[in-house]
């Protein structure tokens, strides 16, 4: 029984971590998996959302507060990884636009956003 | 003024960009991204010559302390790969006008040469900066324009082309960024130079190795390691003739610079080539690309698609070299690296001059092609015998040199390789050969005449270029030697 809830509050201690994998690896799944190409951004997007949390876990000091110059807190959170990750959300801001707008005109050249019935009609047309 | 040139390296051609999305102009626009060109190529020169004299240039954005800020630091290694990326957009730029005008809508034309300026910015910042962050922002600056350089094709498979490289390079970027942010939790900065200090007392944790591995897979996808390839050649194929060149010739080669960064300059040849298998596994997937991309590329019906398989392969002889952790080895790929970028760099725009003759470049189109534009087919089979490695070439001083480190290990057998792979490179440039000169052009294709000077010349300089450095070898094989030893010896 001592083993098990050693074993729980290990998991529990890192829930963060395993939240980052599971959205890791299901953003990739999502992206390999599926044949819709705006489904893959949607799991482009997720995989990324995942590297987020990676660095955001990283910076957090528990108890701290948020990193504000003050006399009255000592305890802050490391500012750095969410500088960092501001700017990492704006680059997956932009991948997502210009994925986006790529699929636009791919529809509009090709009348589909599947990516099977895409490679048929590229081969139709040879 | 002169000890702000690692920063005006990177804004000028950022700047560039700007002012060429503003001026809305094509000919405004072309003009920019000229002047930007040859500006940025004399600063690549500049840094180059002080890097020679002082030995490394560190420059602090904004004065900001290097565990703080960021740090642009500028050793032989970074200034010969910023001098090689302006010097290919310095000799790209006089070419580019005639053929974008040919290929882009007039209304777009501005818009290409911003992105064109945003993707040298993006590749000039991964090889200049010494902060792993700042390498994906740059990285991702020059993904992201990549991505809507190759969506500017005229062929609709453009768009499906640029949209599966925009898929994959965001997976590289984050793994990337993942192995980043591994290194940073274990040694708590970002500085390549500090992290290299710190991460010897951790380097056993697995933080590190999986950082390590994240690190390699991405930057791997990024350079389009055989098997992660898969992007590649449609994305050189369907892209405009211009950014095919400028891509082909810089892009993968900026990838590979940044790995040889992490690998022997960040986490330090010992740990990863003495205690862990990555030489082994880098050698397997350089000769798996040597053989298999080549192999591909043999049985290929579009000519530029074909070259682009070329350059899977090509890059496997670079990450060869890179693999053997040994002066001579890693000389040998560098060499390859600046050597293959002006070859590789000669045939794409040689295809693209044709293509401004003519329709297109199938095999079909061509047909006969060396009767008719005999000076631009001359530098395309003059660069294709510098990539089989004919003495007296570029590309022979870049395998001579794999040869001697596969000797000087005792594997003889990967020198058997590396000269049996020749035979493959025979085979598709023998194809490009055949069709050029002893096929009846289709009857469509006659009146093609040979390119304007403007589109020529360019595309000569680089073919005799591919000579030049086959006979006098200092600049590339002594730079490159130098480059190697600074790699090996670690950070300094």
């Amino acid at each position: 029984m001592r083993e098990i809830l050693d074993l729980a509050g290990g998991f529990l201690a890192h829930y963060n971590q395993y939240i980052t994998i599971f959205l890791m690896v299901s953003g990739l799944y999502i992206v390999i998996a599926r044949g819709n190409m705006v489904k893959k951004l949607v799991g482009l997007s997720v995989f990324q959302t995942s590297v987020y949390l990676l660095y955001i876990s990283a910076g957090k000091i528990i108890g701290g507060t948020a990193p504000i110059v003050d006399q009255r807190f000592t305890l802050y959170s490391h500012p750095l990884p969410h500088v960092l990750i501001l700017t990492a959300i704006v680059v997956g801001v932009a991948t997502l636009a210009l994925g986006l707008a790529l699929v636009v005109r791919i529809n509009a050249a090709y009348g589909s956003i599947e990516e099977d019935e895409i490679f048929a009609r590229d081969k139709d047309a040879k | 003024m002169t000890e702000h040139l690692p920063a005006l390296q990177v804004v000028l051609p950022l700047f560039g960009a700007l002012i060429a999305a503003l001026v809305r102009r094509p000919v405004a626009a072309w003009l920019v991204t000229l002047v930007v060109s040859i500006a940025s190529f004399a600063v690549a020169a500049s840094l180059l010559r002080e890097v020679l004299a002082v030995g490394v240039v560190s420059y602090r954005i904004g004065g900001w302390d290097p565990a703080l800020g960021i740090e642009y630091r500028i050793d032989i290694v970074n200034a010969l790969i910023l001098l090689l990326v302006t010097a290919i957009a310095t000799v790209i730029a006089p070419f580019a006008r005639l053929s974008v005008a040919s290929e882009i809508p007039e209304d777009k034309v501005a818009w290409f040469y911003a992105m064109y300026l945003l993707a040298m910015t993006g590749l000039l910042g991964i090889a200049i900066t010494g902060d792993a962050f700042n390498a994906f922002v740059f990285l991702e600056v020059s993904s992201l324009s990549s991505y809507a350089l190759i969506a500017m094709g005229r062929d609709r498979r453009a768009l499906v082309a640029a949209y599966q490289y925009l898929i994959v390079g965001t997976i590289g970027a984050g793994f990337y960024v993942i192995g980043v942010g591994f290194i940073y939790m274990m040694t708590g900065t970002l500085n390549l130079a500090l992290i290299a200090e710190r991460i010897v007392d951790v380097e056993t944790t697995r933080p590190v190795l999986a950082a390590l591995a994240f690190i390699v897979v991405g930057i791997s996808l990024k350079l389009a390691l055989f098997p992660l390839h898969v992007w590649l050649p449609n994305a050189y194929a369907y892209a405009p003739s211009v950014a095919t060149v400028f891509l082909a010739a810089t892009a993968t080669k900026v990838a590979v610079y940044l790995l040889a960064r992490y690998v022997y300059s960040v986490f330090g040849a010992s740990f990863v080539f003495a205690d862990l298998p990555l030489s082994e596994t880098l050698l397997a997937f350089s000769i798996a690309a040597i053989f298999g991309a080549a192999t591909v590329a043999v049985f290929q019906s579009d000519v530029k698609r074909m070259f682009a398989y070329s350059s899977v392969a090509q890059i496997g002889y670079i990450t060869l070299g890179l693999s053997l952790a040994t002066v001579t080895g890693v000389t040998g790929g560098l060499v390859h690296l600046l050597n293959h970028a002006l070859i590789k760099g000669a045939i794409f725009m040689g295809l693209g001059a044709i293509v401004f003759r003519a329709r297109g470049v199938d095999f079909h189109d061509i047909a006969g092609i060396g009767h008719r534009m005999p000076l631009t087919t001359a530098a395309i089979v003059l660069a294709g015998l510098s990539l089989i490695g004919i003495p007296g070439t570029a590309g022979f001083v870049s395998k001579w040199y794999l040869v001697v480190a596969a000797l000087e290990l005792g594997w003889w057998w990967l020198a058997a390789l590396i000269a049996l792979s020749t035979l493959i490179t025979v085979v598709y440039v023998g194809r490009v050969v055949e069709a050029a000169y002893f096929r009846a052009p289709s009857a469509a294709d006659a009146g093609a005449s040979e390119a304007p000077a403007e589109m020529l010349v360019p595309t000569l300089v680089l073919a005799a270029a591919t000579v030049w450095f086959g006979i006098d070898t200092e600049l590339t094989a002594g730079m490159a030697g130098l480059a190697a030893k600074t790699l090996i010896g670690g950070i300094r």
